[in-house]
Order: structure tokens, then C-alpha cells, then sequence
């Protein structure tokens, strides 16, 4: 990947180089686990890579932008619905019908940015929440195409060009291989000019506006491109499961993104993917716990976001997330 | 040249509001080239209004004339011709180092011209050069002001607007930053200059404004001020 002078060795007190790639080799264990596995542990893997690409576009917004959306659950419902009812009812191949979801779900923030990107903090947080309430209203009435809460069974499973991909280890490596190409291309967008322009949007609106940069612009970018990123998790999702209700994307699916954000680290690269496999296989770590497993997970998320409290991936970057304390 | 000739930038029944509520009334003022202007005032004058105002960043009416024409009611717009604002509260890029931070002073630019700027900004500032892998929220506030000026020079300014560079910094870093607003004077940048701390101001400004209320209340040279009790009638 590409390094940013914000990440070179120049800046004083940067991790050693083989800590900071702790992140990666998280990742290539999960998978190959999953790999090695496969059943059930692929399963779980796979769902939380599309979670990883969902979290990973979030990231994009509240992390190098440091906006605030409870909505992006509504991009998701988009893209996903799209791809289903093109595919079942339309006989739409499925990576067209992913495409064109995720083109909606783009159009659809686009509508929704316009007039929302104005609010700021709070207000802004609400009116992406009643974005997503929305939608999940429509998903359940809207009937005569998302068939209400019976949902939309039948979906085609993920392939391209007559080839479909049907075990869970081949799911498993497709998604592996999405998640990672999001995630570098997520670096790649915060190393690049405009990602600095996100940074300093984040760091100081003020700040930005004074450089003549137009912020309202910049946000409905930040917001864009994130929904992008959530209508292709969208689109993976009901693919992977083959099924779509209006459950599979309500308040649930935030609530967990926001999770797997945080406990992976907000604003960092590999963040979003580190906190997206955590998150989703802690609860597994502790089935054995029987009717103490949410304790257990709840409690290990509470001493997670205490002693990292910028995120896990924060830890291999010990010295330099100093400084940004620091920054506070 | 006549004196009109030579103004760089003239507000003409410049208003300033937020919402319903108006923090400035009509205000013409101007600036001429090569000119260190103050304008004081008591807190809730309007005087970081007026710099808003002149940048669009508020909702405005009446005009600015930037070089005779009319400047476009656009932040970006404004900053793309040269007039530049270092807002209040410095506004720095805290989780950014401090070059990052130059960069996006330059962000219009790309990367053409870079380094001569910053060879310029570090020369002003040689702080700036010593801690440039620093992040800028780390620096104290005194650095931060230095950099939030530093990064409006990388901007290339044809006109800097300053919004009270002196808030919560030490009096010795003021005074630095002053004497390096004085060689920028020197150099022929024309400063509009907000200032609470009158006297610092008026020893750089040839002219001030002082404003209470939302108005201009008096318009001074500043050798025809003998006493600083002409100006503490403005703000009682």
C-alpha cells in the first residue's frame, strides 16, 4: 500500500514496521482458519468480511471525514434489495444486478446528501437515523416488490459470467479477496489528495472553509463514496444468504458497524476490517459460556474500548496514536 | 495613482447575519495596497462577522470589491483570487503533522510551487521547519497560530485576513508573531487585521476601524491616536 508522509518513518515515534503490519496478518489468519475449517467458521467469516466492506465505507464518512451517520443501513437496504428482486424477478445476471444496486444506493445519497450535509453533529446523526428508519418502512410496505417482511427468497448465490460461486470456502476466499480490495482501496483514497481533503474536513471545518475548500462538496463526496461501499455489502449480503428481509438491514446492522468500527479503530485504514472479523467472532469464542455469552462479550468490548480505546488496530501503532492523544 | 486606485479590497454596505439575527450592519471599509489595517472593537462588535462577511462564509448583502472588481460571493472563490482568512481558533489539522497541514495550504496548487512557498512560510517561521514531522495539535498555541499563518501564506495571498492572532497565546509569542506580521507588512501584503489587543495592533496598523455593535464607530489614523482613552469610549 501506498504510505502517506502522514505514516513515514519521519514522524517521530512510528511502530516498528513488522508491528504495523499486525493488522494484516490478523486478517490472513481469520481467513485462512475459515479456510482451513470451512462449515460453520467459514460461514461466520464470510459475513463478517461483507460486514468488513460495510464498515470500511462508514469508515470513509465518520472516520476520515468525522461526520456522523446512523443511515447507511438505508444504502445497504438499497443496493440489496436492487440486486435481489433484478436477479429473482427480472433475470438480471448477478453481477449487473450488484452494479446496478450499487449505482442506486449511490443516486440514493446523493438525494439524501444534498439536503442532510447541511446539518451538522447531532442533527446530522438524526437525519441519517430517520434515512434508515425510512427505508426500512419502505422495505416492509412497499410489498408488491420487497415482498414485506416474508422477504425475497431464490436469490442467485455470488458468481460472474455463468460461473457461481457456491461452496464456502470458494465464498469464502471471493469475499476474502473484496474485503481486502476495499480496505486498500479505502488507504487509497485517504492517501490521495482528496482523502487529505477529508482529514482536514475532519480535523477542522473552519480550518478547511478557510483554505477555500468547498466543505459542502467535500461531505457529499465523503458521503458518496461511503454509500458506495455499503451498497456493495448490501448487494453481497443477499447474495451470500440468498434471502432478504427488511430485518437483515435495520437498526441491528448499525448498531454492529458502529461496534466493529470502534473496536477496531475509527479513522484507521485496516481498522474497519480488523473490527468487523472481532466483532463477529467474539460471541463464537464464547458459545461455551452458555447463558453468560453476552456478559462475557459485552464485558470484553467494555475492556476493549477502555485499554484501546482508538481501537485494536490502534495498539500496533502504539507511539504515533500517542501523539494523536496527544493532538487530543 | 489615486488614492481610490490603489485599494486592494473595499467592502460597500457589507451586512453580515446569522440566521434572522443581524451581527453586522452596513459596513464600507477599505484597504489599500501594502496596507496594515486594525479593526478593534469590545467582544460581540461583529468583528470576526466582518471577515466572514468578506469571505461569504455568512450569510451577507451589499458587496466586496477585491482589485476594483466584484469578489463572488463563494468562499472558494474568494480564497482562489487571494483573499485568504486565518480563522479564529487557528483552525489547524491537530491529527495532521505539521508539512501536512503547509500541504493543504496549498491545496489548490497541487504541487506546483511547493517548495518555494515553504521555504518562504519556514523562513518567517522557523518552528514551523523544526517541527515539521510534529503533529500540529501538539504544538503549542502560539506554533498553531504560526502554522494557521504559515498555511495561508502557502495559499499564495494577494490580501490575509487575520481573526485575532493573539487569543490565549503568551505575550512573548505575540509579540513574534506581530514582528512577523510587521516583515509581511514590509513585504507589501496587505493585512486586515481583528484585533482585541488594540495596542499591539495599532503599533503595525497605519489605520483601524474600530467597530461596537455591529457598526463602524470610528474610522482612525493611527498617529492621530495621542491617547488610548480616544479609543476606550468606543468600548463602553
Amino acid at each position: 500500500m501506498k504510505t502517506s508522509p502522514a505514516t513515514t518513518s519521519e514522524r517521530a515515534g512510528a511502530a516498528p514496521g513488522w508491528l504495523r503490519h499486525a493488522p494484516w496478518l490478523i486478517f490472513a489468519l481469520f481467513v485462512g482458519y475459515g479456510f482451513a475449517v470451512g462449515g460453520y467458521a467459514a460461514t461466520v467469516i464470510s459475513f463478517a468480511l461483507v460486514y468488513a466492506v460495510f464498515v470500511t465505507g462508514l469508515n470513509i464518512f465518520m472516520g476520515y471525514a468525522n461526520q456522523v451517520s446512523f443511515g447507511h443501513n438505508c444504502f445497504a437496504a438499497v443496493a440489496g434489495y436492487a440486486s435481489a428482486v433484478l436477479t429473482t424477478a427480472h433475470g438480471w445476471g448477478v453481477a449487473p444486478a450488484m452494479a446496478a444496486g450499487v449505482f442506486l444506493a449511490v443516486a440514493v445519497a446523493l438525494a439524501i446528501g444534498l439536503p442532510t450535509l447541511r446539518l451538522k453533529g447531532h442533527y446530522l446523526a438524526m437525519a441519517t437515523l430517520a434515512c434508515g428508519l425510512i427505508s426500512y418502512e419502505i422495505a416492509v410496505e412497499w410489498k408488491s416488490v420487497t415482498q414485506g417482511y416474508l422477504g425475497i427468497s431464490g436469490i442467485p448465490p455470488l458468481g460472474v459470467a455463468g460461473y457461481e460461486v457456491t461452496s464456502d470456502r470458494a465464498q469464502l476466499t471471493l469475499l476474502a479477496a473484496i474485503a481486502l480490495v476495499a480496505t486498500l482501496i479505502s488507504g487509497r483514497i485517504r492517501d490521495s489528495r482528496m482523502g487529505r481533503a477529508f482529514l482536514a474536513l475532519g480535523a477542522s471545518e473552519n480550518g478547511a472553509m478557510a483554505l477555500g475548500v468547498d466543505v459542502t462538496r467535500l461531505k457529499l463526496l465523503s458521503f458518496v463514496v461511503s454509500a458506495a461501499f455499503s451498497g456493495l455489502a448490501g448487494a453481497l449480503f443477499v447474495h451470500v444468504v440468498g434471502y432478504v428481509s427488511p430485518e437483515v438491514f435495520g437498526l441491528h446492522m448499525v448498531i454492529l458497524a458502529f461496534t466493529m468500527l470502534y473496536v477496531g479503530g475509527v479513522g484507521s485504514i485496516a481498522g474497519p476490517l480488523v473490527g468487523a472479523l472481532l466483532v463477529s467472532l467474539l460471541p463464537e469464542a464464547f458459545r461455551g459460556f452458555k447463558d453468560y455469552q453476552d456478559l462475557a462479550y459485552g464485558a470484553v468490548l467494555i475492556l476493549l474500548l477502555i485499554y484501546a480505546p482508538l481501537g485494536v488496530a490502534s495498539l500496533f501503532a502504539r507511539e504515533r496514536t500517542a501523539s494523536r492523544e496527544k493532538a487530543g | 495613482m489615486t488614492p481610490d486606485d490603489a485599494r486592494i479590497l473595499e467592502t460597500v454596505a457589507l451586512t453580515g447575519r446569522y440566521g434572522h439575527v443581524a451581527a453586522l450592519a452596513p459596513t464600507d471599509l477599505h484597504i489599500r495596497k501594502g496596507e496594515l489595517v486594525a479593526v478593534l472593537g469590545p467582544n460581540g462588535a461583529g468583528k470576526s462577522t466582518l471577515l466572514r462577511a468578506i469571505m461569504a462564509q455568512v450569510a451577507t448583502s451589499g458587496d466586496v470589491l477585491f482589485e476594483g472588481e466584484r469578489l463572488p460571493r463563494d468562499p472558494r472563490a474568494a480564497t482562489a483570487r487571494g483573499v485568504v482568512l486565518v480563522p479564529e481558533g487557528r483552525g489547524v489539522f491537530g491529527p495532521m503533522t505539521v508539512r501536512e497541514n503547509l500541504e493543504l495550504g496549498a491545496y489548490r496548487f497541487g504541487k506546483a510551487g511547493f517548495e518555494r512557498r515553504l521555504a518562504r512560510v519556514v523562513e518567517l517561521f522557523p518552528r514551523l521547519g523544526e517541527r515539521a514531522s510534529q503533529l500540529a495539535g501538539s504544538l503549542s498555541g502560539g506554533e498553531q497560530q504560526m502554522l494557521a499563518i504559515g498555511r495561508a501564506l502557502m495559499c499564495d495571498p494577494k490580501v490575509l485576513l487575520l481573526d485575532e492572532p493573539s487569543l490565549g497565546i503568551a505575550p512573548r509569542v505575540t509579540m513574534e508573531i506581530f514582528d512577523t506580521l510587521a516583515v509581511l507588512r514590509d513585504q507589501g501584503l496587505p493585512i486586515l487585521l481583528v484585533e482585541q489587543k488594540a495596542p499591539a495592533a495599532l503599533k503595525l496598523a497605519s489605520r483601524a476601524y474600530v467597530l461596537s455593535l455591529g457598526r463602524v464607530a470610528a474610522c482612525l489614523a493611527t498617529d492621530q491616536i495621542t491617547s488610548y482613552e480616544d479609543l476606550a469610549r468606543y468600548y463602553l
